[in-house]
């Protein structure tokens, strides 16, 4: 299979007088239609790797690849373009626009794409909402829902755009147990529905292990990479 | 760009108090500018009127002093067929002689008049307090000689000349232009009357007249000296007048320094709250940015917020200037009942205004715009 995504040679270091590094060497190479957890300590550098990957963040040194093209040289606006139509993010925080409904939050990678809402794309919102459950409160102002229906109306504002890429930094950081679940099957449901390449950041391991593959991030460092049935297993005897 | 200005607009009414508290701020530098403007412009207006426009103008005379205008009448025919943007075009002959009345002596100025045309240009009629305009052989008196040497419209008075000739007329009135030293000098009668009691032959002294536009005078003065005959000159109002011209000048840049003034504190004003919104919005444009919109969209999101900003408080503020201006002409008023200064609304000046008003905010939303373009996505979805 296609690696849509390809780091090479990553480094990310803050500051200039103080200087942090954050990661270090990190090569990585993600199979199209993958399903694939980060998993990592607070601070080991999951976050930037995620943020670098989505073109948030820019690395120090080393070369981003995203389905196919090489991103590190490329105009602010070119990667806007590139964000817009090609990458679909869940954040811990939904982020919403609370001067938005729900329906209207959903549909707003769409209308920055087309300039307009087309009646594809309002039907494809209505599908996803419908799909997350939250159709019920689709004319609800985004501020004025509960946290679960707020995530759920975030990650239905990631896949309106029908991206390749969906990348999420715990994205039910601020759920429950039940709504947790509930979410991962969702994601994991849309990944093989519509073929999308998701890249998680969890720190539960129970849920990582719904995955294809674990990457494990250590001091900015990938500590341990294992692939498909091996953090299956791995999962069910920790569990 | 339609998604940019959608967003604006929603970010505009999703915090109305705000968004009201700058349109009333713009208002309210528009309705200042408007009131302002209209306060200047109506004094303007009324002074020009008063010192200029009830007066001479343009002043034909011979060049050497003690000649005459010989052919007036045929002068006076030229000039209003030349197309020169004269008007009123009305000679005159003045001398100097006295009122007598028993035994005193008054000191006049008498000034006969050839044509209707005086009345128009110092409003006789108007200025009329008893009687009626002096017809042929008759005089009309002002107000403060009238007082003084006892005289009513109706009585018959002596003129005598510096060389002893005299001749009795009747006072057809009593007129008062305003201004004392006329009011107590000049007594008004026709050129026919003087030409007959100083012993002048069919002369002037001067040719008077108006200009459709008085602050052309000088121009009108200078194109017409080149078609006088070379025994003749010109005078115009501002050449004579240069302190009142100063004074006029004087209150159109301090009108116009004020209200520049008062554009540099609106466009301050909406530039610093809109600096703040985008602080505050900048958690919105974050996430705006991640899904991919661009900096020129997201920079135009603020264009549009001033803009319409802009709009909103233009017309509040026409209506709260004009409010204004109506409240003034209606309740600052003179002991009788007139207002203290007519104000002029000019619908040119306030639409100019209005529009000023509307760049401005657009102009001051620049500064936040460009800061809204080079937000980084990553300072908002880091700091969570």
């Amino acid at each position: 299979m296609d690696n849509i995504i390809s780091l090479k040679g990553i480094n990310k270091i803050y500051g200039s007088e103080i200087k942090t590094q954050v990661l270090t060497d990190v090569n990585l190479d993600i199979a199209n239609q993958s399903f694939t957890s980060i998993i990592g300590a607070s601070g080991s550098g999951k976050s930037t790797l995620l943020n670098i990957i989505g073109t948030l963040d820019r690395p120090t040194s080393g070369s981003v690849i995203i389905n196919g093209t090489q991103t590190t040289r490329m105009t602010r606006s070119a990667l806007a373009r590139l964000r817009n139509e090609t990458i679909g993010f869940v954040f811990q925080f939904h982020y919403l626009l609370p001067e938005f409904t729900a329906l209207e939050n959903v549909l707003m990678p769409a209308r920055i794409r087309d300039g307009r809402v087309t009646p594809e794309a309002m039907e494809r919102a209505r599908e996803l909402m419908r799909l997350m459950g939250i159709e019920r409160v689709q004319n609800n102002n985004a501020a004025k829902m509960s946290g679960g229906q707020q995530q759920r109306t975030s990650i239905a504002r990631a896949l309106i755009n029908n991206p390749r890429i969906v990348l999420a930094d715990e994205p039910t950081g601020n759920l429950d147990s039940d709504s947790t679940e509930v979410v991962y099957d969702i994601l994991r449901d849309i990944n093989e529905r519509f073929k999308t390449t998701f890249l998680i950041i969890t720190h539960d391991r129970r849920i990582a292990q719904k995955a294809d593959r674990i990457i494990e991030i250590r001091d900015g460092r990938i500590f341990l990479d294992l692939p498909n049935q091996l953090a299956k297993n791995l999962g069910e005897q920790s569990a | 760009m339609k998604t940019a200005l959608k967003i604006a607009w929603r970010f505009l009414t999703a915090s109305k108090g705000q968004s009201l508290l700058i349109a009333i701020g713009i208002a309210v530098g528009v309705s200042v500018q408007v009131f302002i403007g209209s306060l200047i412009g109506g004094l303007q207006v009324e002074l020009v009127d008063n010192a200029i426009g009830r007066n001479t103008q343009i002043t034909i005379t011979a060049r050497d002093r003690g000649d005459y205008v010989e052919n007036y009448q045929e002068v006076a025919g030229t000039l209003e067929e030349a197309g020169l943007g004269v008007k009123r075009v009305s000679p005159v002959l003045d001398a100097s002689g006295f009122l007598r009345v028993g035994q005193d002596d008054y000191p006049i100025q008498l000034r006969g008049f050839a044509s209707s045309n005086a009345d128009s240009i110092y409003r006789l009629t108007e200025a009329l307090v008893s009687g009626a305009l002096p017809e042929s052989g008759q005089v009309a008196l002002g107000i403060n000689l009238a007082q003084e040497a006892g005289i009513e419209a109706m009585d018959t008075v002596t003129l005598a000349t510096p060389r002893g000739n005299t001749r009795d007329v009747s006072v057809s009135g009593i007129y008062d232009l305003k201004t004392a030293a006329l009011n107590s000098r000049w007594v008004l009668t026709d050129i026919a009357l003087v030409q007959a009691a100083f012993g002048y032959g069919d002369v002037a002294s001067a040719i008077e007249m108006q200009a459709e536009d008085p602050f052309q005078a000088d121009q009108i003065a200078v194109e017409m000296a080149g078609l006088l005959p070379q025994s003749l000159k010109v005078d115009d109002w501002k050449a004579q007048n240069e302190q009142l011209l100063s004074g006029l000048n004087g209150q159109s840049v301090s009108s116009l320094m004020i209200q520049v003034f008062v554009l540099v504190s609106v466009v301050l004003a909406i530039a610093s709250v809109l600096a703040i919104s985008v602080m505050q919005k900048s958690k919105q444009l974050g996430i705006l940015k991640a899904m991919g919109i661009r900096d020129g969209s997201a920079s135009v999101i603020f264009l549009a917020e001033g803009f319409l900003l802009g709009i909103a408080g233009a017309i509040l503020g026409v209506a709260l200037g004009l409010g204004l201006t109506y409240a003034f002409t209606r309740f600052a008023l003179n002991p009788d009942g007139t207002p203290v200064v007519a104000l002029l609304v000019d619908p040119q000046f306030i639409a100019i205004s209005a529009l000023v008003a509307v760049l401005s905010a657009t102009l001051a939303s620049l500064i936040p715009a460009r800061r809204s373009a080079r937000l980084d996505p990553m300072e908002v979805i880091k700091n969570g």
